[in-house]
């Protein structure tokens, strides 16, 4: 499997950590009901297809990214930086 | 037999080797079974189950019989194909799976055992008594069903990866591979070019022919030439690719060494990882057998492989040879031997349309039904009609036709395509994203077709990157290839389809009456497929027998799933260089020396090497090292290398609010020059890590983690600020290789820092501030694990050594000296600090008592999550301390004196302990339900493991100095 | 007072195999240099005083024996010259966290080949070119200086282990020599 870094360029997987789905990044405000960060936290779809996940390019520029793959063809269609993601 | 003016060998260089310790004579370009097959060497090893005596079938990777294990300075090797290991000086090989000599195998006992040895007849046979299963029935089938053994030594032999990367993988050297690489390699692209075999060809090396109006040969030399010139062309001979992976990744196992003699340091084999933006599979076609009663005797063998041996190695397996085929291609096989001056006794053709015209007898619309000949064949029963006719022969050439090699098609959970015209499965196209079929790979048989798809393939591959090229395709044999399907002959007999796992026909049928009537389930049951060969040979035949069983066509009956690798793929040379130490990198301090100089056992902690002890004369247990150390921390100082801990520089105007989100107490309010203890969650609530902090700048901070979590720290850092304030003015940096530090604990610790800085200064308990050490800018902190007095020490790594050699002396001229883990373990659990023993990822800051270190006034990462219910309360087990004074062990389970010591009524668990010569007990630290409402209770501690049960005492986990009054001193 | 004599992580050892040479050298100071959002202009002005700019991705900059390479997003090691007065960005001492091996010699790309899992040949890698991926398991920088040689820094506690893993694969390609690839 490889990676194209928005940085570093295309990588190989050994490279990457994989945290999880890109939810993480929106976290609840601060006082939002428990409900919320329950869902934040611990609920997740598991899909086939199209999914959006972090890795982090732990080996190489420590950037934390957003790629859009497809569980099913593996094709990988589109990696952000965290950092500088339109928000 | 060898014949005369054959052949690729180099005559001109005998080569001696050795097998079953007979030694024998080859040639360079010899395979080991080329070798023995010009020696007469028919028999070469004895079958799985059976232990039915066997030759070699084919001339490739896909070879089940001839597996044999070759005995190297340093290893064996089993399973070893004769087929593949190329002969060389000194070479010594040995045939494997017998008990006594091959020829009188002991256990050929078991094929007059067949009947009881069918399908499944582990779980039939085996069942009762159960308790001999593990103690007599098991070591007794693993004895007889072998694959060959190993030396039961470390294997010394070098290995190999590398990482490779191109423009264009041609994966195959054939006349469709050549075809590809020439056309890439003339637009210039980067073309790696892999073959399996040691000379590049395929079967224009064994099949002939002309192409372009030259004979093959030339044809091949002629490209190889102009390949080898080309600078943007790499070769790989001897490299099978097999596996290919997401992205344009395969992988590729070259075999470096196996062919010569063992030299230091060239490895044996490599596993190349190859990236390719386009990658041609133009792997050929493998052959397949017919299954007839008693079709695996030594003499029998893969027609295509007949011809290799001939045309390619100057060899005939045989005097009298029959050759039993349904393709036309086939016949050539027969012109060639006689052409070569070989009797070619009989042509068997199953098409009753098949033509008679040959130079020899020919038996259209006959097929062979038996075999005779105890260690080789000696002759074969052909049916024709009702009439039987028995024909004298040494060697029957077989073919049923072939198989495209499509298995790397399918390594990306593609499924191959069944053709009629064929009687075969084609790869499905597009089923590895960038990787194309050509030649006989997708299907195409003739070289014509071969050259053709190559140079198409080539061209579009060539196109997609840009470039242009113009080549033109030579003129060759394009045969149309008719086949009618013959997968086994009628007949009563055993009948072999996998013959490497000794399955046979009847196998499969009994499979399917039995119920395993998918094509998993009949592979799974029969064991087909499973052996090293992983089913070339066999499989096709196979599903199409299970077809015919369970009234299915082929295409309903679906293929099993071809994984990687192709070939068998050694762990040593897929994991090479990682052995014993290379398994991870060894960080080490820069005491490292002067603690081994001191004749410290160094542990691992993590990656990093660190002191377990400083023994001195007289101590002979680690115990008396460590009790002495801890008394020396308590009574005098000591000294020890901290720099392990993680250290990340932290800057900014807002870098004092990043470490408020990040920590659950506040420290944007601490003092320039102070250092505050700190206490980080994940975002669900548990404890992330731990810490002190120090502000050196108004915008400019130094976090320390434990060792163990520093990468992980620096990662959660680096996802919290470019997640949810990339906008901050902060920046940080790990600076833990950047400085050496050294703890200097006790009551002489003042003193002693004193005497080496250049000025004096007077810090306060968790006080920092920057001090010159001879010269040096360091750092100086007022902060303790021990429970002491206690300073760190930071100076630029460079000067690590010299400070510590210097600390140390310094110290034990005031009756103190260097301590160790175990020492600094003990000094910590006796004050009740705690590290990732405790905080194991499933503890919450109520747990550990520091509820009230979660600020109230500001959010921060993991304050929610640590709000909800279950986190928190009386339910949970929260940390205590335990006393006693019999020994205890971390991971022992506690329970209430007096009940069952069963998993309901756990309450709780031992994560450290020590015997603590300051308390004079063993003291724990644990977690119990209700824990800090039950201190003075008393607990059951069992461990089950170490055979411990003792009665502890609950208490405050601080045991040494609860106020605190020695750390402010 | 003590007498703090400097040490580095292999104490200047080097090693020639094959016609490769591995060796580790002083590069100098080594500072990070980590922009502030909006730090750029400013930032650029400091390093202007040095005849330098912050690198893009995958870069270095070399002037009169200062090196400035590409570390991560708005961030570079300044290398082989101290640090100027520079606004807008954190500055970091990093000297002594690295170890710095020099390799060279025409079969050093195959060395690295072994261990390196992206292409570093010539054309795929040019003079000029800083990389942060692995050296096997470990983070490093690889700087390419010339057509035949690399600097490769590593964590300096883990110096030994790049040594010896870049001396096996200098023994393994030396061993194979012949080979093309």
């Amino acid at each position: 499997m490889r990676l194209t870094c928005p940085l570093c360029g295309e990588r190989d997987r050994r490279e990457f950590y994989y945290y999880g789905a890109e939810d993480y990044l929106h976290r609840p405000s601060e006082g939002a009901p428990l409900s919320e960060w329950d869902s934040y936290l611990h609920l997740r779809d598991n899909v086939a297809g199209v999914v959006r996940d972090l890795w982090y390019h732990e080996a190489g520029c420590a950037q934390w990214l957003v790629v859009t793959r497809n569980t099913v063809t593996h094709e990988i269609s589109g990696v952000e930086l965290v950092a500088e993601r339109a928000k | 037999m060898r014949v005369d003016g054959k052949g690729l060998i180099d005559r001109t260089k005998p080569v001696r080797f050795c097998f079953d310790g007979r030694d024998y004579a080859g040639y360079k370009g010899d395979t080991l079974a080329s070798a023995l097959l010009a020696n007469d060497v028919r028999l070469v090893g004895r079958s799985f189950k059976y232990h039915r005596p066997r030759g070699v079938l084919t001339a490739g990777s896909e070879e089940p019989n001839a597996l044999v294990e070759v005995v190297g300075p340093s290893n064996q090797t089993p399973n070893v194909r004769a087929t593949v290991q190329e002969v060389f000086e000194g070479l010594v090989a040995q045939s494997q799976n017998r008990l006594g000599s091959l020829r009188f195998d002991l256990l050929a006992v078991n094929d007059y055992l067949s009947p009881f040895l069918s399908a499944g007849f582990y779980y039939k046979t085996f069942m009762w008594p159960r308790a001999f299963w593990e103690g007599l029935y098991e070591p007794l089938i693993r004895r007889a069903a072998g694959l060959g053994s190993l030396s039961g030594r470390h294997d010394e032999g070098v290995y190999e990866k590398a990482f490779a990367f191109c423009d264009v993988l041609v994966i195959g050297s054939g006349p469709a591979g050549l075809m590809a690489a020439l056309t890439a390699g003339r637009a210039g692209a980067d073309v790696i070019l892999c073959e399996e075999s040691h000379a590049l060809g395929g079967r224009l090396l064994s099949d002939g022919g002309t192409i372009g109006g030259l004979p093959a040969g030339d044809w091949v030399a002629q490209v190889v030439a102009e390949l080898e010139a080309l600078p943007n062309v790499r070769i790989m001979v001897r490299t099978t690719v097999t596996g290919a992976y997401d992205h344009g990744t395969y992988g590729a196992l070259e075999r470096v060494g196996l062919h010569k003699p063992a030299r230091p340091n060239l490895p044996r084999e490599c596993f190349w990882r190859i990236v390719a933006k386009h990658a041609v599979l133009a792997s050929g076609a493998l052959e397949r057998p017919v299954a007839f009663e008693n079709n695996d005797r030594p003499g029998i063998m893969m027609a295509s492989a007949v011809r290799t041996y001939l045309n390619r190695y100057g060899v005939v397996p045989g005097r009298r040879v029959t050759l039993f085929a349904n393709t036309d291609q086939a016949r050539g096989v027969a012109r060639d031997l006689m052409a070569a001056g070989v009797t070619v006794a009989a042509i068997v053709d199953p098409r009753p349309d098949a033509s008679s015209v040959e130079d020899c007898p020919v038996h259209v619309g006959a097929e062979v039904v038996g075999s005779r000949g105890r260690l080789g064949l000696s002759g074969i029963q052909v049916r024709k009609g009702s009439e039987i006719i028995e024909i004298e022969t040494d060697c029957l050439a077989m073919s049923g036709g072939w198989n495209p090699t499509l298995h790397l098609t399918c390594h990306m959970n593609g499924r191959p395509r069944w053709s009629e015209e064929l009687a075969a499965f084609v790869p499905m196209e597009g089923a590895v994203p960038g990787l194309v079929a050509v030649g006989a790979a997708n299907g195409s048989f003739s070289t014509h077709g071969a050259l053709v798809t190559g140079h198409a393939a080539a061209l579009k591959a060539v196109e997609a990157l840009g470039r242009k090229v113009s080549v033109a395709v030579p003129e060759a044999e394009d045969m149309p290839y008719r086949i009618k399907a013959l997968w086994a002959v009628e007949g009563t007999g055993r009948a072999w389809l996998d013959f490497a796992n000794d399955v046979t026909t009847k196998d499969v049928k009994l499979a399917a009456q039995e119920g395993f009537r998918s094509v998993e389930h009949m592979k799974r049951y029969t064991t087909q497929g499973m052996a090293p060969d992983q089913g070339k040979n066999s499989n096709v035949a196979a599903l199409a027998v299970l077809a015919d069983a369970t009234g299915r066509g082929i295409p309903e009956t679906g293929t099993t799933t071809f994984r990687p690798p192709y070939v068998p793929v050694s762990i040593a040379a897929m994991g090479a260089g990682g052995r014993a130490e290379g398994f991870a990198p060894q960080r080490f301090l820069t005491s490292d020396q002067a603690s081994r100089d001191r004749g410290a056992p160094m542990i691992e902690a993590g990656l990093w090497y660190r002191p377990s002890y400083f023994p001195k004369p007289g101590e002979t247990t680690w115990r008396e090292a460590c009790d002495r150390e801890v008394r020396m921390v308590r009574e005098t100082v000591g000294i020890a290398d901290v720099s392990t801990l993680g250290k990340i520089d932290i800057q900014g105007r807002d870098a004092g609010r990043f470490l408020d989100f990040v920590y659950t107490n506040t420290f944007s309010t601490l003092p320039v020059g102070r250092v505050r203890y700190g206490l980080m969650l994940r975002e669900d609530g548990h404890v992330l890590d731990d810490g002190t902090s120090a502000r050196l700048g108004e915008n400019h901070y130094l976090m320390t983690t434990t060792t163990a979590a520093a990468g992980l720290v620096m990662r959660h850092l680096d996802f919290v600020h470019q997640a949810f304030c990339a906008d901050w003015q902060v920046r940080f940096i790990s600076v833990t290789e950047a400085w050496a530090q050294f703890a200097v604990a006790g009551p002489k610790a003042r003193e002693l820092v004193l005497s080496f800085l250049e000025t004096p200064v007077e810090l306060p308990f968790m006080g920092v501030a920057p001090v010159r050490i001879g010269g040096v800018d360091g750092r100086l902190f007022r902060i303790s694990f021990s429970g002491e007095e206690g300073y760190e020490i930071a100076v630029p790594t460079r000067y690590g050594e010299a400070l510590f050699r210097d600390l140390v002396a310094r110290a034990e001229t005031m009756g103190g000296g260097p301590y160790g883990m175990e020492a600094l373990n003990v000094l910590r659990i006796e004050k009740g600090f705690i590290t990732h023993a405790e905080i194991h990822g499933r503890v919450t800051a109520h747990d550990i008592g520091m509820e009230k270190m979660v600020s109230a006034k500001k959010d921060c990462i993991g304050k929610a999550a640590a709000t909800r219910p279950g986190m928190w309360g009386p339910e949970r087990e929260q940390l205590v301390g335990l006393k006693t004074h019999a020994p205890i062990s971390a991971g022992a389970h506690l329970f209430v004196p007096g009940t069952e010591v069963h998993r309901e009524t756990d309450q709780g668990y031992v994560t450290s302990v020590c015997w603590s010569p300051t308390v004079g007990a063993w003291l724990g630290l644990a977690f119990l339900k209700d824990g800090r409402a039950r201190h003075g209770e008393k607990i059951r501690l069992v461990d089950h493991l170490r055979g411990l049960d003792v009665i502890c005492e609950v208490c405050d986990p601080v045991f040494h100095d609860p106020e605190g009054e020695k750390l402010r001193a | 007072m003590p007498d703090l004599i400097a040490k580095s992580a292999l104490e200047g050892r080097s090693l020639a195999l094959g016609g490769v040479t591995l060796a580790e050298v002083d590069p100098g100071p080594i500072t990070s240099i980590a922009l502030y959002p909006g730090g750029t202009k400013t930032a650029a002005k400091g390093l202007r005083t040095l005849g330098l700019a912050m690198p893009g991705p995958n870069s270095f900059i070399e002037k009169k024996g200062a090196r400035i390479v590409w570390t991560g997003r708005e961030q570079a090691f300044l290398i082989g010259v101290a640090p100027p007065a520079i606004e807008g960005a954190a500055l970091t001492d990093q000297s002594d966290g690295w170890a710095v091996l020099a390799l060279s010699g025409v079969a050093a790309v195959e060395v690295l080949a072994r261990l390196v899992p992206v292409d570093l040949r010539l054309a795929a890698c040019p003079v000029g070119t800083a990389l942060r991926t692995q050296v096997n398991h470990m983070n490093a920088v690889i700087l390419r200086t010339g057509d035949y040689g690399f600097e490769i820094l590593v964590f300096r506690s883990m110096a030994r282990t790049a040594w010896h893993e870049i001396e096996n694969a200098m023994h393994m390609v030396q061993a194979r020599a012949g080979t093309k690839i």
